[in-house]
């Protein structure tokens, strides 16, 4: 009978663990028109094949968390439309570029991909200001 | 056995074989951009990927519905096995034909378009039915593995579902809840599989030993217990470094250290797994559960110093996190599923020679060290290089590098010889006239006859 207790008591912190992750992840920053299609374009493009946010995707390319705010809109546009070496070019049209860029906006007001070192806590832990 | 599970069992090793193919070949394309002109990447990778996950999602269920009738003494339910295997079938032609044409859903591990992830709910939905037939009919104190593969099947509906619900404009209208809802999700979903494969090796180990008690003192759920919390807690350490509520960090970083615990209990007990080893080597499918236990200790020891923070600064994104990946999946839930497969299929496997099942194993574990050094390697210096020495350029970080990510494409090939040899070697067995010329309910217990054992 333990076992079902202590298993009824672990579902009910699940429950109750999701419901405030997904609360208080905050309400700044509401995703537009623009940003919510540049986000299509980005999973339809399978950008996340190559490329990380916030550290999580593929390994090919660089991280983008930050590349708007680090290397500007018009690096990203030119890097899309006529690719790299390993980057294929991307036919986009102009509406399409600028939403994507506009989703990588987003991205980069929420926060900073790597953590300075200040923010490490001396239990191991960080300590991030949420946004 | 019967058809469908012989179905069931060839789809999962059609799936083993197209990923470890198409994961030599994506290698490939990542480290040659001529090759990758030819071979695209994006289009190999979720490829890769998908064969990968289906391989150790269809394997787990195979092996669950196959041991559940055993276990609980129940009637096989083949008309919902059957309805199981085809919409999933066909589920897995979209999703590769998807890709075939460039269509993608772009959420990392599945990539597909979403429409698919309705035919692959149903298709679950149509296991769950099936399980929950037989499950009725359990003891009123089952043990341990029971509750394992029921946790399982039940978590992986409530992950799959979860993962979904980004297309609710709510979870996706601010980043951080973008963020958790595909992470929280993706985290426990490999908790959810792993119950299914970690309860398979319980039941495979009770009946290998005819030692009733593993599954069944307090110890084992006490141990249970604290992998479950993980299940539902642990998925924070993905987002480490995202600015998500600090809670979510903290209860992450604590209950990954109780995993400590398991570690000392593996060092602990090293002693009586060489004496098992002794009385049970002989077995084929303990050879692979054996390998697994060495996967389980390295890989639980790397994630244990990645679940700190601070050391977690250097590795994440860079290439240790898929050592850790690749030690799991690969190391761990492949292993244990060929041990399962090749009980399952014993009187087959030993029509078509367990001597090339041990020579494949031995070369993809052999292959496998080199291919996760090489990748912790890589993972340290991209780390150390991006976080202490400040390198933001791509290619200057990654130029250094490239020797050992060649030594990892080449152990590549070898985990892709060795696993392959085994896959075609059960699939031989699977298909074996020896097989299907045996009684459907051939006696479970691997060399019954010879050591005198009975079925339970």
């Amino acid at each position: 009978m333990w076992k079902r207790h202590v298993l009824i008591g672990l579902l009910v912190a699940y429950g109750a663990g999701s419901w405030f992750a997904y609360q208080g992840s905050g309400r700044s920053d509401i995703a537009g028109a623009e940003v919510r299609s540049g986000m299509r374009v980005w999973q339809e493009s399978n950008c996340v094949g190559c490329h990380q946010l916030y550290g999580l995707g593929g390994y090919m390319g660089p991280d983008l968390t930050n590349a708007h705010g680090d290397q500007g809109p018009e690096r990203i546009r030119t890097f899309v439309r006529y690719g790299t070496g390993r980057m294929p070019a991307h036919d986009l049209d102009d509406r399409e570029l600028d939403d994507l860029v506009a989703f990588l906006a987003w991205v980069d007001r929420s926060g900073r991909n790597r953590v300075p070192a200040e923010a490490v806590h001396w239990t191991g832990t960080y300590i991030l200001e949420p946004r | 056995m019967t058809g469908v599970v012989r179905w069931h069992v060839t789809l999962a090793l059609a799936m083993l074989l197209v990923a470890l193919v198409l994961g030599v070949v994506a290698a490939l394309a990542y480290l040659s951009p001529e090759a990758a002109a030819v071979l695209p990447f994006q289009q190999l990778r979720p490829m890769h990927v998908s064969a990968a996950l289906f391989w150790i999602i269809t394997g787990a269920s195979a092996v669950v519905l196959r041991f559940k009738d055993d276990a609980f003494g129940a009637a096989r339910s083949t008309a919902l096995h059957t309805a199981f295997l085809v919409v999933w079938s066909v589920s897995l032609v979209l999703v590769f034909g998807s890709y075939g044409a460039m269509r993608f859903g772009g959420r990392e591990y599945w990539e597909f378009p979403p429409m698919i992830a309705f035919p692959l709910l149903g298709a679950w939905l149509l296991l769950l039915l099936d399980y929950l037939r037989s499950w009725h009919r359990r003891d009123s104190d089952p043990p341990l593995y029971v509750w394992m593969w029921t946790t399982g099947v039940v978590f992986f509906l409530i992950t799959f579902v979860e993962q979904n619900l980004w297309q609710i404009p709510w979870f996706r209208e601010n980043y951080m809840r973008e963020l958790i809802v595909q992470w929280k999700s993706n985290g426990a979903m490999v908790g959810a599989w792993n119950q299914m494969i970690y309860g398979t090796a319980l039941y495979l180990m009770v009946r290998i030993s005819g030692d009733e008690g593993l599954a069944r003192g307090p110890r084992a759920f006490a141990f249970w217990f604290l992998g479950l919390s993980n299940l539902m807690f642990n998925w924070g350490h993905h987002l480490y470094n995202a600015p998500t509520a600090s809670w979510i960090r903290h209860l992450a970083y604590g209950i990954s250290m109780a995993e400590w615990v398991l570690l000392i209990g593996i060092v602990r007990g090293f002693r009586a797994k060489l004496a098992e080893r002794g009385r049970f080597g002989h077995r084929v499918a303990y050879r692979f559960l054996f390998a697994a236990e060495v996967w389980v200790f390295l890989n639980l020891f790397l994630a244990l110093l990645m679940s700190i923070p601070a050391i977690n600064r250097y590795t994440h994104g860079t290439h240790i996190t898929v050592a850790h990946a690749m030690g799991a999946t690969i190391g761990i839930n492949t292993m244990i599923l060929l041990g399962a497969l090749a009980h399952l299929l014993h009187a087959g496997v030993r029509g078509v020679g367990e001597r090339w099942i041990d020579l494949g194993r031995r070369l993809a574990m052999g292959s496998l060290l080199i291919f996760w050094l090489a990748l912790l390697a890589t993972g340290a210096i991209k780390g150390w290089r991006s976080t202490a020495l400040g390198i933001t350029d791509h290619q200057a970080l990654m130029q250094p590098l490239q020797p050992l990510l060649i030594a990892f494409a080449v152990a590549g090939v070898g985990v892709m010889t060795g696993l392959g040899a085994v896959a075609v070697a059960l699939l031989r067995a699977a298909w074996s006239p020896r097989l299907l010329q045996s009684a459907q309910h051939e006696p479970l217990v691997q060399g019954a006859a010879r050591t005198g054992e009975s079925r339970p």
